[in-house]
């Protein structure tokens, strides 16, 4: 809601424009995130053994914070955006991963 | 009201109307939606009372048959889904639209369409829910709509799972609404611990919503799935399982619970001190209890499970987090308490809705307690019992706060009293009402009455018998009871005394301003130096530490000579209306596994939202403001 | 509304918080619909399982899905300078790729469908197409708004100074783009190689 009539307040600036990456480095990243997937993809091809499922977990996980991070500007704009965004996250990780243990461990009927 | 010169383009102009039923079918005006909820949640209201009337009729006597099983089935399964989705939590969202713009300073809502777009979607929800009924019948697999019973075609809860979606959808624009609201929209010098409670308990419920209700929509759209287009989420046969639907209906069902309840506890936390002339107890603490409630409520989900496939680990933690969560409620009770204590009491039917709360509230309380015992719970499991904890805790507690935010809250829309005379009769027969219906059943259900059963067995015997008659009666006094509610709103309406501004000595900002609310809210946007900074402008305070008033006026922003700001208001706008129609193609393909018919309202939706994004803004946009006249100032005053 | 982002209490744009605000819901919503998945992998009634995936095809859309959050920034960054010409181009390139993967998802399902994997299958077919089909659906709603920014700004509804509203798409496609991240490696992949090994 408007609450003043200041000219140079009534136009909008983007408080964080000067630290937004270049599109050469969102191109690195995009070859980073492609170098990553090509990684993920050879599991399937070559045997990873016992490090496979790790190995991918740890690569998802990576992929994940560099579109968040650098795409979604994550890294540059307001903490409270990540904030509303990594409380969505955690929640929904702690929740469900509780409901599957409960599910699949615990689920003695009553006798 | 404002003065706009923008051209008309795109799809149309923009509605313009400030009169008559045009101007309350396309506002976007915060305080005309409250009411419009207010308005709504009283017809639902009436149908939802209508179908309790049907059921206590039905049980007043043992082996009755008034109704058949299959109707009464229906009518305690849409009784307890209008209650909770179609009155409770419509009837908070009212005073969230009424109140929080008001109560942090602001001239409207962070996205006024949306805002109108979620009451268009909440009543047509409501509509496409009780159209069951002329479509072969309504739900009948209550409330909780377990698998893989509602999964049956013979239960008709297609309905229930495309209806509680669509209300759900309307519940989820709101709450990003006023989260965006509250966080952005706030008064200069309004920081997080100067904010009314109510304020806080709006925010920690519109959370809870944000994260309780996307796990219900996966549980309904699984169970859409199940029952129209053949999935096997919840079939036994196929290996599914059915304690899944369980455990995704209360991961939302318990904060369900919370986001029904911390409206109504900001409420009474708002007219206590003020009915007891003194600051909230451990303003504080109250704030990190209605917080910490609002947490730990994920964590407790289970312990509606303790007779379903959990095991013991799961049986005991769930048992202690839920003993756990009591906590901060008694923390809460004891601020009430202490807040009252030694104050100025004055017993107006605001503060006595409000002391009927904390009672009522607690005696729910301490039954829900006796829930986390688990031996215990499985003795009482699906027994009235359990019926008579969640009235005391949904009707002794959320619904007299509310009610007693009507009573507190009506000289602010309305600018007149409503009659304390009829008041307090609504207030003790309510009172009386509500024990004598809800207070019987504790017994009865330890005496081994089932609920959810069509015909109250004989072989029960007749204590069981006296107890239900007890019941049945108690309605007929809630029924005379509300209707002396609905005659004192509609005369007070209509011939009340006027109020003047501040008929209460409150502390909040809303009351900072004329009643009724001007369109504006605010000529002048307060700047906030205080928690309760209406009675810091009214009242300093003596060595003593007595209260005494300060010269009218003495606040910076009632400065006469300040230039009078630009005030802009949000246009009308009849997409959010039209665009929501959308739904109800879209609704009923889900029920028949029509794939044209959903077609048809998704287009219908996205049509609607181009017409939303084309349509002409007054003042442009917050990216693209159209020019402001040269003169600061020169159209201010509009109002 | 028509003032800058300085005159709100945080200093944040009102679009970009509430966008933020609907994300963070938007985790629960997948979630349930993954953990259910992961539940009900061994849950085949007999019929196919994970081996039916078809890892390379599925690895290129996936890929493909991606770099189109690669072409959504460029977008972004030409709107933020103010260069609506390029802006478009990124626009289309974006709303390409993701109409490539919505095509591949299709010819997925259809061949899943044709090898006895359909919906009423098992709790494990239910969960696999309702997850993935809601994706899919995110990604048809991106590429609609993808379009209306667009036709809007070709026909002078969407400014040079409005980049907020590619910014808002961008978070929206950004976020499908994760989610399809974590479903290529826990839907997919150590399924398909846990059934390997």
């Amino acid at each position: 809601m408007s609450s003043t009539d200041a000219p140079e307040q009534a136009s909008s600036t983007d408080e964080h424009d000067d630290h937004h990456p270049t599109p050469r480095q969102y191109v690195n990243i995009a070859v980073v995130l492609a170098v990553l997937t090509a990684l993920e993809v050879s599991t399937y091809f070559l045997d990873f053994g016992v490090i496979a499922i790790p190995l991918l977990v740890i690569l998802m996980v990576v992929k994940f914070l560099y579109v968040a991070g650098w795409f979604m500007h994550l890294k540059f704009d307001s903490r409270v955006f990540g904030r509303m965004m990594y409380t969505g996250l955690f929640l929904a990780l702690g929740l469900y991963a509780l409901a599957i243990i409960v599910i699949l461990f615990d689920s003695a009927t009553i006798a | 009201m404002s003065s706009s010169t923008v051209e008309k383009s795109g799809f149309s102009g923009r509605p313009k109307g400030e009169s008559g039923i045009g101007a309350w079918l396309t506002t976007t005006d915060h305080k005309k939606i409250g009411i419009m909820y207010f308005f709504t949640v009283l017809v639902f209201f009436a149908l939802g009372g209508a179908e309790s009337g049907l059921i206590r009729a039905q049980l007043a006597q043992a082996e009755q048959n008034l109704l058949t099983e299959e109707i009464y089935n229906q009518v305690f399964t849409m009784h307890g889904i209008t209650m909770v989705f179609l009155v409770v939590m419509p009837l908070s969202a009212a005073f969230f639209n009424y109140l929080i713009p008001l109560m942090i300073g602001a001239r409207d809502v962070a996205f006024p369409r949306l805002n109108a777009f979620s009451y268009w979607v909440y009543l047509f929800g409501g509509i496409f829910l009780y159209s069951s009924f002329l479509l072969g019948g309504a739900p009948n697999g209550s409330w909780v709509g377990y698998a893989p019973l509602s999964t049956d075609a013979v239960s008709n809860m297609a309905f229930y799972a495309a209806g509680l979606n669509i209300v759900g959808v309307s519940s989820l624009a709101a709450a990003i609404n006023f989260i965006v609201t509250i966080l952005n929209m706030r008064a200069p010098g309004m920081t997080f611990m100067r904010m009314p409670v109510f304020i806080w308990m709006s925010l920690v419920t519109n959370f809870l919503l944000l994260f309780a209700l996307p796990i219900i929509a996966v549980a309904l759209f699984m169970l859409n799935a199940d029952a129209v287009f053949g999935a096997q989420f919840f079939e036994p046969g196929t290996g599914g399982d059915p304690v899944l639907y369980q455990h995704l209906f209360w991961l939302f069902g318990h904060p369900e619970v919370y986001i029904m309840i911390l409206p109504a506890m900001g409420i009474v936390s708002e007219i206590l001190p003020v009915g007891a002339r003194k600051p909230l107890f451990g303003y504080a603490a109250v704030v990190f209890a209605g917080a910490a409630i609002g947490f730990i409520g994920f964590g407790v989900w289970a312990h509606h499970m303790f007779t379903s496939a959990i095991g013991p680990v799961a049986r005991s933690a769930f048992a202690l987090s839920t003993m756990f969560i009591a906590v901060p409620t008694g923390i809460k009770i004891f601020n009430w308490v202490f807040t009252m204590w030694g104050g100025k009491l004055r017993f107006t039917t605001p503060m006595l809705f409000s002391i009927g709360f904390i009672s009522m509230f607690t005696i729910g309380g301490l039954s829900g307690v006796t829930h986390a015992i688990v031996p215990h719970n499985a003795q009482q499991h699906d027994t009235y019992y359990v019926v008579a904890h969640f009235h005391y805790v949904l009707f002794g507690g959320a619904l007299f706060g509310l009610i007693g935010g009507v009573y507190y809250w009506f000289p602010k829309v309305t600018g007149k009293l409503m009659s304390e005379k009829l008041g307090k009769v609504h207030f003790w027969t309510w009172l009386l009402g509500f024990n004598l219906t809800f207070g019987p059943m504790h017994m009865s259900g330890l005496l081994g009455q089932p609920r959810r059963t069509a015909v109250l067995p004989g072989e029960l015997g007749g204590t069981v018998e006296i107890y239900n008659l007890l019941s049945s009666l108690g309605v007929v006094v809630l029924t005379v009871s509300a209707l002396v509610f609905l005659f004192n709103l509609i005369a007070s309406i209509k011939g009340g005394v006027p109020s003047g501004n501040d008929p209460w000595d409150a502390r909040t900002l809303e009351w900072l301003t004329p009643s009724p609310t001007p369109y504006e809210n605010f000529p002048i946007i307060p700047t906030v130096t205080h928690r309760d900074e209406f009675w810091h402008r009214k009242y300093a305070e003596d060595d003593a530490g007595k209260a005494i008033p300060v010269p009218a006026g003495a606040a910076e922003d009632h400065d006469a000579d300040a230039e009078p700001e630009h005030i802009h208001m949000p246009d009308p706008s009849y997409w959010p209306l039209v665009q929501t129609l959308g739904f109800f193609p879209f609704g009923y393909g889900l029920v028949y596994g029509n794939f044209w018919l959903i077609g048809i309202g998704l287009a219908w939706l996205v049509i609607g939202l181009y017409g939303w994004i084309i349509e002409p803004l007054a003042e442009g946009d917050d990216d693209d403001p159209v020019d402001e006249p040269a003169r600061p100032g020169a159209r201010a005053g509009a109002h | 509304m028509a003032a800058g982002v300085e005159t709100t209490t945080m200093g944040l744009d009102h679009r970009k918080l509430g966008m933020w605000t609907f994300l963070g819901s938007e985790f629960l919503f997948f979630g349930a619909f993954v953990s259910a998945y992961l539940l009900y992998l061994d849950t085949t009634a007999g019929g196919p399982g994970v081996e039916i995936f078809d890892i390379p095809f599925t690895s290129i859309s996936s890929f493909v899905l991606l770099m189109s959050s690669l072409t959504m920034v460029l977008a972004h960054h030409a709107h933020a300078q103010g260069d609506l010409r390029r802006m478009r181009l990124w626009i289309l390139a974006t709303a390409g790729q993701g109409a490539v993967f919505l095509g591949g998802q299709v010819f997925e399902f259809n061949v899943f469908v044709r090898e006895g994997l359909t919906i009423s299958e098992s709790p494990f077919a239910s969960s696999f197409y309702v997850l993935t089909g809601f994706h899919g659906m995110h990604v048809f709603v991106g590429i609609l708004l993808l379009m209306s920014v667009y036709v809007l700004s070709l026909i002078g509804k969407i400014k040079p100074t409005q980049h907020v509203k590619t910014e808002m798409i961008g978070l929206y496609w950004h976020f499908v783009d994760i989610v399809w991240v974590v479903i290529f490696t826990v839907v997919y992949l150590i399924p398909e190689i846990a059934v390997l090994e």
